[in-house]
C-alpha cells in the first residue's frame, strides 16, 4: 500500500483521537445549558416530578429527559406577560450594564490613550497604580466606597453602582492594549500634516485602536451583567435590584420560573458572546498583554 | 515638546483619575484612619481593632481558606490550560472548540448556580451520575453523598471556579504559543530534538511571559468564586469555604465597621505588596 495513504490516515485518526479528548470538557459547558434549556420548556408538573427528589429526604435520584414529554412555551408565557417586576428587573440589569460601559467609554478610553500615547515620567507609576487598583477585589474597597456614597447621599440608588464602576481601570487596561498596537510613526505623521492632538485622538486612535476598546466592552458587559456583590451591599430596595440578584432568591416552588427567567437572563450574555468573540479573545490577550 | 506632552497626559488621564480619588483613594485614607479608632465614638484606639481580628476565630479561619483555595486553583488552572492549550493547537479545527471553552465566561453566575444545586444535591445529577457509573462497572453501590454542607464544598467551588475560567486560559496561553516561532522548532526538530526535548527546552521557556500574566488574571478572577460560593451555599456556608468575602460581607451587614477598616487596610498592604513583588518580577523576568 502507498505509504503515503498510511500516513494521511495515520495524521486524520489523531486529528479525530485529539477531537475526542478535547471534546469531553466542552460537554461540561454544554450540558448545563441544555438543562437550563430543557427545564425552561417544562411544565410544571413535569419538572416538579423530576426534581422534587433533590430536595426530599429519600433515596431517589433527580431524573431529566433533554426532550421534555409536553414542551411547552406557557412558563416563558407567565414570566413576560403576566410578571411585570420581571421586566422592571431585566431593565434594571441592562440599565446598570449600558450606563456604567458609557460612562467607561468617556472616562477610561481617553485615560488609556493618554498613558499609551504621551510617555512622561509619571505615567509609569501612576500606570502601576492602576494595575494594583486593577487587582483588588471589591470587599478591599467596599469600606471606602460605603463610606463616599453615604456621604454624598446615593445608597440605594442606581447611581451608587454605577458612579464607582465607570472609574474601574480594567477597561484602561484592556484598550491601552489596543492603543499601544498602533505604529507611533502614522501618529507622527498625522500631526505633521497638521492634525490637533483631539483630532488625532477621535480620527485616528479610536477607529485604529478599536479593537482593545470593543474588548473591555464585552468583558465588561459579561461582568455587568451578572453584578451581584455591588448591589448586595448598595441597594435595599429590590425594585432597584438587576435580574443577577433576584434570580438565586427563587425557591424550589418557583422552579419552573427559575428556570425560564435564567434561560432569558442568559440570552443578553450569549449574544454579546456571539457577536463578540473575535473582541473577547482579543481583549483576553490585551489584557495579557506585557508592557 | 515634553511640557506639551505632559499638559495632553494630564488632559486625558484627568477625568478619570479625579474619579479614582473621589471614589477609592480618599476613602481609603478614610478607612485606615478608622482602622484605628472605636467604630460607635470614634475615640483613637491605637491597635486595638488590628489586636481583635488576629484573635478573631472567623478572620483566622477565613484568610485560612482563601489562601489555601488560591494555593490550589490557580497551579491546576494553570496548568490544565496549558494541557488544553497544547492539545487544542495541534487541532485543525480548534475554532468552534475555543467558542465553547470560553462560553461559561459569558454565563450569568445565577444561571450558573441554579444548575450546581440541581448538580451537586445529595440526589443530584453527580450522585446519579457516579450510581450509574458504579452499577455499569461493578464496583460500588449507590452514591449518597452530601457535597455542599461539607468539606467537599471546597472541591465543588475549585471546580466551578476552573470550569468558569478555562476558556480565558486556554486563549492566553494559545496567544503565548503562536508567539513561539516555528522556525526555532523546525529547526531543533531537524537537529534531532524529539518532541518532549523541544517542549522543555523550547516551547516551556518561551511560555515565561505569559505564565506571569495568566497568574496575575486568575488571581483576580479567584475573587470572584465568592457569587458562585454566596449563591450555592448562601452567607454562612460550611466552614471549608467561608473566604475572606463572606467575612466582609457578613461584618458589612452587622455593622462591625471597625474590624472592617482593620481588616480591609490589611488584605489590602498584602495584596499590594503581592502585586507590586510580581510586577517587579514580571518586568526582570
Amino acid at each position: 500500500m502507498d505509504i503515503r495513504i498510511i500516513k494521511k490516515f495515520c495524521m486524520a485518526a489523531k486529528q479525530a483521537f485529539l477531537f475526542m479528548v478535547l471534546l469531553l470538557p466542552a460537554l461540561l459547558v454544554i450540558l448545563p445549558i441544555l438543562l437550563l434549556l430543557s427545564g425552561s420548556l417544562m411544565d410544571i408538573w413535569e419538572l416538579g416530578k423530576y426534581i422534587s427528589p433533590a430536595f426530599t429526604e429519600g433515596k431517589e435520584f433527580v431524573s431529566w429527559k433533554l426532550l421534555p414529554d409536553y414542551p411547552t412555551f406557557t412558563g416563558y408565557g407567565k414570566l413576560l406577560f403576566e410578571t411585570p417586576e420581571f421586566f422592571v428587573l431585566f431593565w434594571n440589569s441592562m440599565k446598570l450594564a449600558v450606563c456604567i460601559l458609557a460612562g467607561q467609554l468617556l472616562v477610561a478610553v481617553p485615560a488609556a490613550w493618554g498613558f499609551a500615547v504621551y510617555q512622561v515620567r509619571e505615567s509609569r507609576g501612576l500606570f502601576a497604580l492602576y494595575v494594583v487598583l486593577m487587582l483588588l477585589p471589591f470587599q478591599v474597597t467596599m469600606l471606602s466606597s460605603y463610606l463616599v456614597l453615604n456621604k454624598l447621599s446615593l445608597l440605594n440608588t442606581h447611581q451608587a453602582i454605577i458612579l464607582p464602576a465607570v472609574f474601574s481601570t480594567f477597561p484602561v487596561f484592556l484598550s491601552y492594549g489596543g492603543f499601544k498596537s498602533i505604529p507611533c510613526q502614522m501618529l507622527e505623521a498625522a500631526r505633521v500634516d497638521g492634525a490637533g492632538e483631539f483630532t488625532v485622538f477621535v480620527r485616528l486612535g479610536i477607529p485604529l485602536g478599536k479593537s482593545g476598546l470593543l474588548s473591555a466592552m464585552v468583558l465588561g458587559f459579561l461582568e455587568y451583567w451578572s453584578l451581584l456583590e455591588q448591589p448586595m451591599a448598595f441597594l435595599e430596595n429590590k425594585y432597584l435590584w438587576p435580574l443577577s440578584l433576584y434570580l438565586p432568591q427563587l425557591t424550589w416552588g418557583q422552579a419552573g420560573f427559575a428556570f425560564c427567567a435564567s434561560v432569558i437572563t442568559l440570552i443578553p450574555a450569549v449574544f454579546v458572546f456571539a457577536i463578540g468573540q473575535d473582541y473577547l479573545e482579543q481583549g483576553i490577550i490585551y489584557s495579557g498583554l506585557k508592557e | 515638546m515634553q511640557k506639551k506632552k505632559r499638559r495632553f497626559f494630564y488632559l486625558f488621564v484627568f477625568p478619570g483619575c479625579l474619579g479614582i480619588m473621589v471614589f477609592v483613594l480618599l476613602p481609603f485614607l478614610d478607612v485606615v484612619k478608622r482602622s484605628f479608632t472605636t467604630a460607635v465614638t470614634g475615640e483613637f484606639s491605637g491597635g486595638k481593632n488590628y489586636e481583635a481580628i488576629f484573635q478573631n476565630q472567623a478572620f483566622l479561619l477565613a484568610v485560612k481558606n482563601t489562601v489555601r483555595f488560591t494555593l490550589i486553583c490557580i497551579p491546576v488552572l494553570v496548568a490544565l490550560g496549558l494541557g488544553t492549550a497544547l492539545l487544542l493547537s495541534g487541532l485543525k479545527k480548534g475554532r468552534l472548540l475555543k467558542a465553547v471553552y470560553l462560553l461559561p465566561l459569558a454565563m450569568p453566575t445565577a444561571t450558573v448556580a441554579l444548575v450546581w444545586k440541581l448538580v451537586f444535591y445529595k440526589q443530584g445529577f453527580f450522585n446519579l451520575f457516579l450510581t450509574r457509573l458504579g452499577l455499569l462497572t461493578g464496583l460500588w453501590g449507590e452514591v449518597h453523598r452530601e457535597y455542599l454542607g461539607t468539606a467537599a464544598a471546597f472541591w465543588v467551588l475549585v471546580g466551578s471556579y476552573i470550569w468558569k475560567n478555562m476558556g480565558y486560559t486556554v486563549v492566553l496561553w494559545l496567544a503565548g504559543l503562536s508567539g513561539i516561532s516555528g522556525e526555532m522548532l523546525e529547526a531543533a526538530r531537524v537537529d534531532g530534538a524529539g518532541s518532549w526535548q523541544r517542549f522543555w527546552r523550547i516551547t516551556l521557556p518561551n511560555l515565561k511571559g505569559s505564565l506571569y500574566t495568566i497568574v496575575i488574571l486568575s488571581f483576580l478572577n479567584s475573587f470572584k468564586i465568592y457569587r458562585e460560593a454566596y449563591l450555592t451555599a448562601g452567607a454562612y456556608p460550611d466552614q471549608s469555604i467561608y473566604l475572606l468575602q463572606h467575612l466582609f460581607n457578613n461584618w458589612f451587614v452587622n455593622l462591625e465597621l471597625d474590624k472592617m477598616a482593620a481588616a480591609a487596610v490589611c488584605t489590602g498592604g498584602v495584596l499590594m505588596s503581592a502585586i507590586l513583588a510580581l510586577q517587579r518580577l514580571w518586568e526582570n523576568g
